[in-house]
């Protein structure tokens, strides 16, 4: 029962922790073919403290900056625009922690180099605020209790936005797959379910954002 | 330079005379036993909860640690010439830098160890580390510094640790102190008067804490000032040890631990790289930032120990338990904390004659730390199914086999009474709440898909006690400041602590400030473990906000010209209960306003003496077990809880659902796995190391409050509920396992394998 099987199409509700590593055929090439990535255009790399000019869109707002070309977005993120709701709980793609929406997908950050991310919209949990206000997904988690330690908080936020902007209307099943790529610790899965069940409730009769 | 680690304290403390036996006697609750979300909600789900791993300061460097890769090994010889010049790189330390030779691990007269040891005694102690500009630059500095080794035999197995000749995780053998013996009555005559007797040895693996945050530390000093950021579950006992290993007083180190993401016992301990952070920041001038690569966290940082557990337990027809004969090993790795597991055995049910005997060795292997209820749910998973077993023996349902035999005392000698111990309304009332007859008639034996259900008993051996202070402030507009010195480490202390505050004081929650886990400005607590920060810290919050309300209720008095005892605070008002007519906002008691503010000071008094504790629970499974594939699917879990009194149902309900998704990773999906040839851990990885999903608990959750105050224990009727929450879990789920295909699984995890191979092998053994 420990591994379930990955979910059909990764695009359209995000990433399975476990699915997406343990399928690297169709699974990981959606995962990837899902970041539009600037490949073709970065040059050849000798030294690996090289400094890339890159530009993010980060929540709305546009960054230019110097990245080393192994530097991921989690650590461009957090050490170097400051945005540190995105947390690193593992930094190898297995626990979901950093997950941040490109373009509307749940992503690992962790897996994700900063070049990669470049012409993408990236929305991190601080972009799902209005102002100082929440919103509905961060309030239904708020209600429902779906956090204990709160460390996992903003990737499982995410990834259900991410599954609501995939899915409006997701079961039972869906949510549960959705939200499997995210580990916590605390074990809050059952108000997690909760939560994002009454998120999408919410969303279906027009209160969401 | 380990910790001092004192949960309470026995003996005489200075309580304060201000503390209001009355207080918290509430007639009725509105605040306290209500769902509320938590105060620090908004910070955990917007994203801007500063957690230590988030704290960045100016100019800071970033530490890595370098480890050993074999599992016993002396230090030969350490080359960082190459490290030191990298780019980027500030500092570099060894064993061999001066202030480093700080004593670490040590057991009275057997062994002492220092921070970095000159034996590395498991894969993944510490031999070196660095400071650099990145991350990145530090893990290369790390890559580049050259060890010389002399390795030296190993051994990994708990049971091979006792064999003649194993190779000696310290000088003076593989035994940790002497194995604990408990007896009473007469063993060979109880099983003489049994009529069923069940033997089996059964087995848990080790399981890791691995809280999402990984461990780590800030550290800057401001001249021979240290402030630390620290993910700990208490900051007060690193206070204690910085100051110690720098020599400092106390006031000169200030330990931060506003958030903290996760510990479950592995934060209970200061760390070596909290040390090493200290170090490299006061030889750099600049702070320094050590979180560990999570493959760290899983080998370094401790881990439930994997113990081998043979119980034989007999009863009469009746149904009477006779006697119980428990053996426990358990390898707790090079640095024990311990791995005992028999109090269960020894006290959840009546059994006249018993010998219970724990043994536990030193392994070259990441070290044994107190995880979540330490020794109980191995415990549990011996003695609960050897108890189903026995059960079925006799022809009774396990139900009420199990209520037939329930200790109500502590079997003690002499016997101490429980202050409060529901434990059979948790068996009769979540079986009913589970519809436990139900379940069992739908119990499906054959085909493919097999369905059965399960249950287990438990209570948790803590409950807590003092020391504790609390400071409460009221303000002059009526909102309050609250102020304690207890890690929140994700059980919603600031929450409970504020509605105590608003139920005796009538204060909004959403208008109390909490201020928590700082040793500089705030109160004193004991670390956040055991399941003990509700009822040891709880009486001290209300006793500070009885302060507040005596003083208020004092001041109103004199205004209204009534007795102080014929107030009370109602709906933001101080009312006469005899007249009507007087009655005055709490904002218009003119002491208040003249002061500025009332401050109540808030100490936990001692416990009561002659009696003992325990919280206690029973919880229900109902699983799939899939003969084909050897899969389980839980389809629900019932949890029925004897906590006292329930503070806050949210996430009393959530604790309890948590409880069950740990003890679901060790029934069914987790095991550290070592490497027979290197003793390295092969999973350190939370790919390979399976901490339950979303998709690997139940389909749906309940929980049972039970919900009676336990007023003989402290003045909030309170007990803990964290660990009491996984103790039972993996029992129920093997009890259930084994209901369904009628065969018993005695070693966890409950892997498909296992599964399978036990179905394979069931036509064998009929």
């Amino acid at each position: 029962m420990a591994k379930k099987k990955p979910i059909k199409d990764a695009a359209e509700s995000g990433v399975t922790r476990r699915g997406f590593l343990g399928s690297v055929g169709a699974g990981a090439a959606a995962v990837a073919a899902g970041v539009s990535t600037r490949a073709e255009a970065i040059p050849e790399i000798t030294d690996p403290e090289e400094m890339v000019q890159i530009a993010l869109t980060v929540n709305g707002r546009l960054h230019r900056l110097l990245v080393e070309p192994r530097w991921t977005l989690l650590f461009v993120l957090r050490e170097r625009l400051g945005i540190t709701g995105t947390k690193a709980g593992c930094e190898r793609g297995e626990c979901g922690s950093c997950s941040v929406l490109i373009d509307d997908l749940p992503r690992y950050a962790c897996l994700t180099l900063a070049l990669e991310a470049e012409g993408t919209e990236i929305t991190t949990i601080e972009g799902l605020l209005d102002g100082e206000e929440l919103g509905d997904v961060q309030r239904a988690f708020a209600e429902h209790d779906a956090f204990q330690c709160g460390y996992c908080t903003p990737g499982q936020i995410v990834a259900a936005e991410g599954l609501l902007r995939a899915n409006p209307a997701p079961t039972d099943h869906e949510i549960r797959h959705g939200m499997s790529g995210n580990l916590c610790r605390c074990g809050t899965y059952q108000h997690i379910v909760n939560a994002v069940t009454h998120a999408a409730d919410g969303r279906r009769k027009g209160g969401g954002s | 330079m380990t910790d001092r680690h004192d949960y309470h304290v026995n003996g005489p403390l200075p309580e304060t005379p201000d503390n209001d036996a009355t207080a918290g006697a509430w007639p009725k609750t509105t605040v306290i036993g209500s769902r509320r979300s938590r105060v620090d909600a908004y910070e955990r789900v917007s994203g801007t909860a500063v957690y230590p791993h988030d704290v960045s300061l100016p100019g800071m460097l970033h530490g890595a640690i370098l480890r050993c890769p074999h599992a016993h090994a002396k230090v030969l010889s350490i080359d960082t010439t190459a490290a030191e010049k990298m780019a980027g790189v500030h500092a570099v330390i060894t064993r061999a830098t001066p202030g480093t030779d700080i004593p670490w691990y040590e057991r009275g007269g057997t062994f002492s160890s220092t921070l970095f040891d000159a034996t590395c005694r498991y894969a993944g102690e510490e031999v070196a580390a660095v400071a650099a500009e990145t991350p990145l630059q530090a893990a290369d500095a790390v890559r580049a510094i050259e060890v010389t080794y002399e390795v030296l035999p190993f051994v990994i197995d708990d049971a091979e640790a006792l064999a003649p000749g194993a190779p000696a995780v310290h000088d003076g053998g593989n035994m940790v102190g002497e194995p604990r013996l408990r007896e009473r009555g007469d063993l060979a005559a109880g099983f003489g008067e049994a009529d069923a007797v069940v033997e089996r040895t059964y087995r848990t693996e080790c399981q890791i804490h691995a809280p999402m945050e990984p461990h780590g530390s800030v550290a800057r000093w401001d001249g021979n000032r240290l402030t630390v950021w620290d993910s700990t579950q208490g900051v007060f006992p690193v206070q204690e040890t910085l100051a110690r290993v720098f020599a400092l007083p106390m006031s000169n180190i200030r330990v931060i631990g506003h958030y903290m993401g996760g510990g479950f016992g592995a934060k209970l301990e200061t760390g070596k790289y909290t040390v090493m952070a200290a170090i490299m920041a006061r030889m750099t001038a600049r702070p320094v930032k050590i979180f560990l690569p999570r493959e760290d966290c899983f080998t370094a940082t401790g881990n439930r120990p994997a113990n081998t557990m043979t119980i034989k337990i007999g009863a009469r027809s009746d149904g009477t338990l006779t006697a119980i004969d428990y053996h426990s090993l358990g390898a707790a790795g090079a640095y024990a904390y311990g791995a005992d597991t028999s109090s269960l055995a020894v006290y959840l049910y009546r059994c006249p004659n018993l010998r219970a005997e724990d043994v536990t060795v030193y392994t070259n292997a990441g070290k044994a730390r107190p995880m979540r209820a330490p020794g109980f749910p191995q415990g549990a998973w011996a003695l609960e199914q050897a108890m189903n077993e026995l059960a079925a023996k006799v022809g009774i349902d396990p139900i009420a086999f199990r209520l037939q035999n329930l200790a109500t005392e502590l079997q003690s000698d002499p016997p101490m009474p429980y202050t409060s111990y529901q434990l059979a309304a948790c068996l009769e009332n979540g079986a009913a709440a589970f519809g436990w007859q139900e379940a069992a008639e739908r119990r499906v034996t054959e085909g493919d898909i097999r369905r059965g259900v399960g249950a287990a008993a438990c209570f948790w051996g803590y409950a807590g006690g003092p020391p504790s202070t609390v400071v409460v402030k009221l303000f002059a507009d009526g909102s309050a400041n609250l102020n304690l010195g207890a890690s929140d480490i994700g059980t919603g202390t600031k929450t409970w602590a504020a509605m105590i505050v608003a139920e005796e004081l009538g204060v909004p929650v959403d208008r109390i400030q909490v201020e928590n886990a700082d040793t500089a400005t705030g109160q004193y607590a004991t670390p956040s473990g055991g399941s003990k920060t509700v009822p040891s810290d709880s009486p001290a919050v209300l006793a500070a906000a009885a302060a507040v309300k005596r003083q208020l209720l004092g001041f109103a008095a004199e205004q209204l010209e009534v007795e102080p005892g014929d107030l009370e605070i109602r709906d933001g008002e101080v009312v006469s209960r005899s007249d009507g007519e007087k009655h005055l906002a709490v904002t218009a008691v003119e002491m208040l306003g003249r002061r500025g503010l009332i401050m109540g000071t808030g100490y936990r008094d001692p416990n009561p003496e002659g009696s003992v504790t325990f919280p206690c629970a029973a919880q229900f499974c109902e699983v799939e077990v899939d003969t084909r594939t050897g899969e389980i699917r839980i389809l629900r879990f019932l949890g029925a809880h004897d906590s006292g009194r329930v503070l806050n149902r949210l996430t009393f309900d959530n604790q309890v659902f948590g409880g069950m998704a740990m003890g679901i990773g060790l029934g069914v999906t987790e095991e550290r796995v070592l490497d027979r040839r290197t003793g390295r851990m092969v999973n350190a990885n939370f790919h390979d190391y399976k901490v339950p999903t979303i998709l690997d608990v139940a389909d749906s959750h309940a929980c049972l409050a039970i919900d009676v105050p336990d007023e003989a224990f402290n003045s909030t009727g309170t007990k803990g509920l964290g660990e009491p929450a996984t103790i039972p879990t993996a029992a129920a789920i093997a009890n259930a396992v084994a209901d369904a295909l009628g065969i018993r699984v005695t070693a966890a995890p409950l892997t498909p394998r296992a599964i399978l191979e036990a179905v394979g092998s069931q036509g064998k053994e009929a």
